[in-house]
């Protein structure tokens, strides 16, 4: 069963119509990928499916119930978490912090109960520092939980934003451009975390790339979007050899 | 090392009771002349309104020029609370100041919740907006005393009241600031895209910080009046709101610690100024100007002087040279 679901999704910026019809589906621990020359709609996909903008057209269905007309957060605390094409950090907070943030909504204890100390604050912050390393350690940025986000190197940035978008609990992940300005080395490194992220928290990835090594070598379905519309979809065999795609994205000989 | 955890704060208690003792000694023994005594009390109510407004404006990152808007309404509600509900006054004050806050903070919500869509520049000018608004109203509504100002108010702050009420305002709020609603709040500051993103309700939490600072603001206010008296609404205009914001900046935006010590040092500055008589304010313009010169983020930044880590930097000295030996 398909855990995120669109049909006939579309939206209109007055007149130009940026998305046209798009059906995809994200199957349960699946590792999909979104590729398309610049302009074709990638990005205003994801903020679709995060509620960024509302569609004029077709549905958006998490696990078989819509989630049109929420507000971002609410999509996030529903199990949609994201990254951005530009990392977006809390640059001046610790990094540890980062993540907590990101679990604040899984936390209950009032603000009240935060001004005064009171054992559940204790047990709750107690809990959340647990998981928080844990996240962090699956990163290797344990080490580095205290230090300020922005005294990060790039990669490890690139890295810090995966991890809190995991400490949302999400069922799907969407990643914009996670290996923009990476080397050969942190890009080989980052596809090995990928997997492993999908193995280990037994989720749906849905990424966004332009490095066609990449997109190849961990996607297991590919959608090709170009001028607002899906021209193509498949495994990346079937993606490579599609004469559309080759003609639109990818580049003949 | 887990075990010494509690000392810092049983460090910074002594500290505070210290100072307590002190100063309310020497003010019962004349030492310090009422005349001290009441810029004592000014600097307590100053401490509250910037560290109030650092929360809204240094943790959420909203800029905000409307606080002694919000300092006035709970000045007026409270004072007309003890003048005319006929409570013995012993009760009826800290009732008063609790009245002053929640008025405050229905006016935070009705402000907040249409500025706080606007961001930066718009909100500033909004919330300027707002604290004229409140200024003319007061002018025109009959039981305020309008332009003559409210007069007759109960002298009931005492240094006691301030000290007391001044610690409780900077703890609070030091302690939602170490919550997740604080960082809540500050992920805010740092990115409202990506805190949204990260499963945060934004207008919850703006609302929340906006509405908190309002409400010390008001209890601010009530001290105020009652410390004063007399009642003018000219005293709550465009610029002590800037003076307030002013406090925050030199201090630090984001640094509690850096609000308290500006907030002490802008108000005894003036004071400790007036043997210079008409070149005051240019010397108090100077300073301001070289501190954002050489520190523009403010005297801490969002650096917090903190006596924990005073502590663990010693007890590690000491740990390291039994080390050695």
């Amino acid at each position: 069963m398909a855990v995120l679901e669109t049909k006939n999704l579309g939206i209109a910026f007055g007149g130009l119509r940026a998305l046209e019809d798009v059906q995809i589906s994200i199957g349960e621990r699946e590792i999909v990928g979104l590729i398309g020359p610049n302009g074709a709609g990638k990005t205003t996909m994801f903020n679709l499916l995060t509620d960024v903008y509302v569609p004029t057209e077709g549905s958006i269905e998490l696990e078989g119930k819509s989630i049109v007309g929420k507000k971002t957060y609410q999509i996030t605390q529903n199990g949609i978490s994201r990254t951005f094409q530009n990392i977006r950090l809390f640059k001046d907070v610790s990094v540890i912090d980062n993540v907590k943030i990101a679990m604040n909504f899984q936390m209950k204890y009032s603000v009240l109960s935060g001004i005064f100390r009171t054992p559940a604050y204790r047990r709750e912050e107690k809990e959340v520092e647990a998981r928080a390393l844990d996240l962090l350690k699956v990163f290797h940025l344990d080490s580095k939980a205290d230090d300020m986000a922005k005294n990060l190197p790039y990669g490890q940035q690139r890295k810090l934003e995966i991890a809190r978008a995991l400490a949302t609990n999400p069922k799907v992940l969407l990643l914009d451009e996670p290996a923009a300005g990476m080397n050969p080395t942190e890009t080989r490194e980052l596809m090995e975390t990928i997997q492993l992220i999908r193995d280990r928290f037994e989720i749906s990835i849905l990424l966004i790339e332009h490095d066609m090594s990449f997109v190849m070598g961990i996607c297991e379905h590919i959608f090709v979007l170009d001028y607002g519309k899906i021209i193509a979809e498949g495994s990346a065999e079937e993606i490579r050899n599609n004469p559309k795609v080759i003609a639109a994205y990818l580049g003949g000989e | 090392m887990k075990t010494k955890k509690w000392i810092p704060n049983v460090i910074i208690l002594v500290l505070v009771l210290a100072l307590y003792v002190v100063l309310s000694v020497l003010i019962s023994a004349n030492i310090i002349n009422p005349y001290y005594s009441g810029i004592l009390t000014m600097v307590c109510i100053n401490v509250i309104l910037a560290v109030s407004l650092n929360l809204a404006t240094g943790f959420l990152g909203q800029l905000v020029l409307g606080h002694a808007g919000f300092m006035s309404v709970g000045a007026y509600a409270a004072s007309l609370f003890t003048m005319y509900s006929g409570l013995p006054q012993i009760i009826s004050f800290p009732i008063a100041l609790l009245v002053g806050g929640l008025v405050a903070v229905v006016f935070g919500v009705i402000i907040g919740v249409p500025a706080l869509r606007l961001k930066g520049d718009y909100l500033a000018i909004l919330t300027l907006g707002f604290g004229e608004i409140i200024r003319v109203l007061i002018l025109a509504v009959p039981f305020t005393g309008g332009a003559a100002g409210l007069s007759g108010i109960p002298l009931l702050t005492t240094f006691t009241y301030v000290f007391i009420l001044a610690i409780l305002t900077v703890g609070i709020i030091f302690a939602f600031i170490h919550s997740r609603h604080g960082r809540a709040v500050i992920a805010i500051r740092e990115d409202e895209i990506a805190a949204e993103a990260a499963g945060i309700n934004t207008t919850y939490y703006k609302l929340l910080a906006f509405v908190m600072a309002a409400f010390f603001a008001g209890v601010a206010g009530g001290l105020y009046a009652h410390h004063i008296g007399v009642l003018d609404p000219g005293k709550f205009n465009f610029n002590y709101s800037v003076e307030i914001l002013i406090m925050v900046v030199l201090g630090g935006m984001g640094s509690i610690t850096g609000s308290v010590i500006a907030a002490v040092v802008l108000t005894l500055l003036p004071e400790a100024l007036r043997g210079f008589s008409e070149y005051r304010m240019l010397i108090y313009s100077i300073i301001l100007i070289c501190v954002m010169l050489f520190k523009p983020s403010g005297l801490l930044g969002q650096y917090e002087f903190s006596i924990a880590r005073i502590f663990k930097r010693l007890t590690h000295k000491k740990a390291d040279a039994e080390k050695e030996a």
